[in-house]
């Protein structure tokens, strides 16, 4: 008995720590990233790097103020894109769907959050892009079309988390509406979203996240010029993607002010993903 | 006394609006409805796209030859063997991490600020983009641990990025199982482990498997993870430590670079359908959990 009691508390110290591999590993990527992006940050000054647009990495200067600004712009353009037709379908799919239709669909939709994003990216690249050359201008590769590919990437994001939102509005709110003689959109805009805000915002937060953390996509329809764009039909490089095509071939400093340029991304992803998770604790 | 006028309500006209409450319902559905129909169009577009341009170049001999020529010529077999490879890694990690860290969470620990711990850091890292995953195993598998661009870099940081998935899956499903079946193996004076290992992880594996497939999915698509760390070159790997093109980066390279349309529509079909495939049985394996249960 007393071998066995031994073995228990053993076990159970064992599965602790392997608990604490997830926070681990998060804690090793906050580390390297920072160890290795901080340095050129010091040596560069935070505002200069930040706030400037000149790069030109192996001349030392590491301005990534173009790139922030092209990342928040693809960011709010998919949400525009993304927000509203992501949340039709989810209000579609919970409140007026049938079952049946809820059950083939929902899958559906997650099933579609599978498709690896180099393919979203390539067929941006072969439809899109030609359509928005020959219809609007420009070369095509540009921050609109980064935003409409990214808008349709996040749908499944946003479309999954808010069904679970609205479904875990309790049925009684939407009978008392309809009961004071609401109609069922009324009862809709009135009750069931605002009940169902915070996760109905936690999917949008997570979305953004999605969004302006996308890389192989955007490099791919973004045409990756380095410059501030001044019109959405203007080719743009964001965070992401100026990280992708410089690894390859970067040293020294060059690479260290990569890091630094995902430190930066990093550090927005972090306080988007805790604004998420403390929102839904709050549920 | 104030005068009874006062009290008495004049009858007020009804608010002027545009639409009445019945228009702006059929208003509202209509446009949802439209929506919904576009956003499901575009999804269903993309499969059919795919299709359509990829599935005339599969062939016996696409699959079944390794990549010639920079993937001008032959097949994609050993991208194929890549991706299984870097998968198999990945998972053989992550499962053994993740569904422990489940079992800690839910059978050991009271709701305490370990668990908000654990669950803070798992829910922190799904959102980590795969970027900033691939610098990280860039500079701790690849550079400091000296693993190079290797299968086994690319499966150590996959590993990282399909643990949350499988955490919550896992927990999801441990939760599930019914306190009594623990309650019947403790009054039998069964000890705590092996009451988890023989009654409560058989009783969720279902729930645990779909959590694993839906890793395994995540794994085959990925391609930002496995360019830095695992490499891209064509041949087949041998060993752990040879560098693997997997089936997304080889599509990423072929269709960025220009190499080869015909072969990039094949290789994206392949890619689509395994991934579809896998997550289908994720999902299919669910439904039969959540029939069973209801």
């Amino acid at each position: 008995m007393e071998a066995s009691m031994e073995r228990q508390w053993w076990i159970e110290r064992a599965l602790m720590l392997v608990a604490l591999s997830a926070v681990g590993s998060l804690a090793l990527i906050t580390l390297f990233i920072f160890s290795e992006g901080l340095p050129v940050l010091a040596k560069a000054g935070l505002s200069n790097f930040l706030l400037s647009s000149h790069w030109a990495p192996t001349k030392g200067h590491f301005g990534i103020f173009a790139m922030i600004v092209s990342s928040v712009l693809a960011t709010l353009g998919a949400l525009a894109i993304g927000v509203p037709l992501g949340l039709a379908c989810a209000v579609v799919l919970a409140e007026f769907a049938t079952p049946t239709m809820r059950l083939i669909l929902k899958p559906a939709v997650e099933l579609l959050a599978g498709i690896p994003s180099v393919v979203y990216g390539f067929l941006g690249v072969v439809l899109l892009v030609p359509l928005i050359r020959d219809w609007l201008g420009g070369p095509g590769l540009s921050l609109l079309a980064v935003a409409l590919i990214l808008g349709v990437m996040i749908l499944p994001t946003i479309i999954s988390i808010s069904i679970d939102a609205l479904r875990a509005v309790p049925r009684t709110y939407r009978e008392a509406s309809l009961a004071v003689g609401a109609t069922q959109w009324q009862t809709i805009w009135r009750v069931v979203l605002p009940a169902a805000r915070s996760g109905v915002v936690t999917a949008i937060i997570l979305a953004m996240g999605r969004a302006i953390g996308e890389t192989m996509a955007v490099i791919m329809v973004a045409g990756n010029a380095l410059r501030l764009p001044h019109s959405p039909l203007d080719s743009v490089r964001t965070l992401t993607s100026n990280i992708a095509l410089e690894l390859g071939y970067a040293s020294g400093d060059h690479r260290a002010a990569l890091f630094a340029t995902g430190l930066v991304l990093f550090a927005v992803i972090l306080v988007l993903n805790a604004a998420a998770s403390l929102l839904r604790r709050q549920r | 006394m104030s005068a009874p006028s006062a009290i008495v309500a004049r009858p007020q006209p009804p608010p002027r609006r545009l639409l009445g409450p019945a228009d702006a319902q059929r208003l509202a559905k209509a446009v949802l409805w439209g929506l919904t129909s576009l956003a499901l169009a575009i999804l269903v577009f993309i499969i059919g796209y795919i299709a359509w341009k990829g599935l005339p170049q599969i062939t016996a001999a696409f699959l079944s030859e390794p990549v010639r020529d920079m993937g001008r010529a032959g097949g994609i077999f050993s991208t194929v063997v890549s991706t299984a490879l870097v998968t198999a890694i990945a998972l053989a990690i992550a499962t053994p991490l993740g569904v422990g860290t489940a079992i800690y969470l839910t059978e050991y620990t009271r709701e305490g600020w370990l668990v908000s711990v654990v669950r803070f850091g798992a829910e922190c890292l799904a959102g980590v983009p795969s970027i900033i995953l691939g610098l990280f195993g860039f500079v701790l598998f690849v550079l400091k641990l000296g693993f190079g661009w290797s299968v086994l870099s690319g499966g150590l940081t996959l590993a990282v990025m399909v643990m949350p998935t499988i955490i919550r899956t896992s927990e999801e499903a441990i939760k599930t199982v019914p306190h009594e079946l623990r309650e019947v193996c403790y009054s039998l004076g069964v000890p705590k482990w092996p009451t988890i290992t023989r009654v409560v992880l058989p009783a969720a594996l279902p729930g645990i498997v779909t959590g694993i497939v839906l890793s395994v999915g995540r794994s085959v698509g990925e391609t930002a993870v496995v360019l830095f760390t695992a490499g891209a070159a064509v041949g087949t790997p041998h060993s752990p430590f040879d560098s693997g093109r997997t089936l997304a980066v080889h599509f990423y390279i072929l269709a960025r670079e220009g190499i080869s349309m015909p072969n990039a529509y094949g290789t994206a079909f392949v890619l689509v359908a395994a991934i579809l495939l896998i997550n289908t049985a994720a999902y299919a394996i669910m439904y039969g959990v959540m029939r069973k249960n209801a």
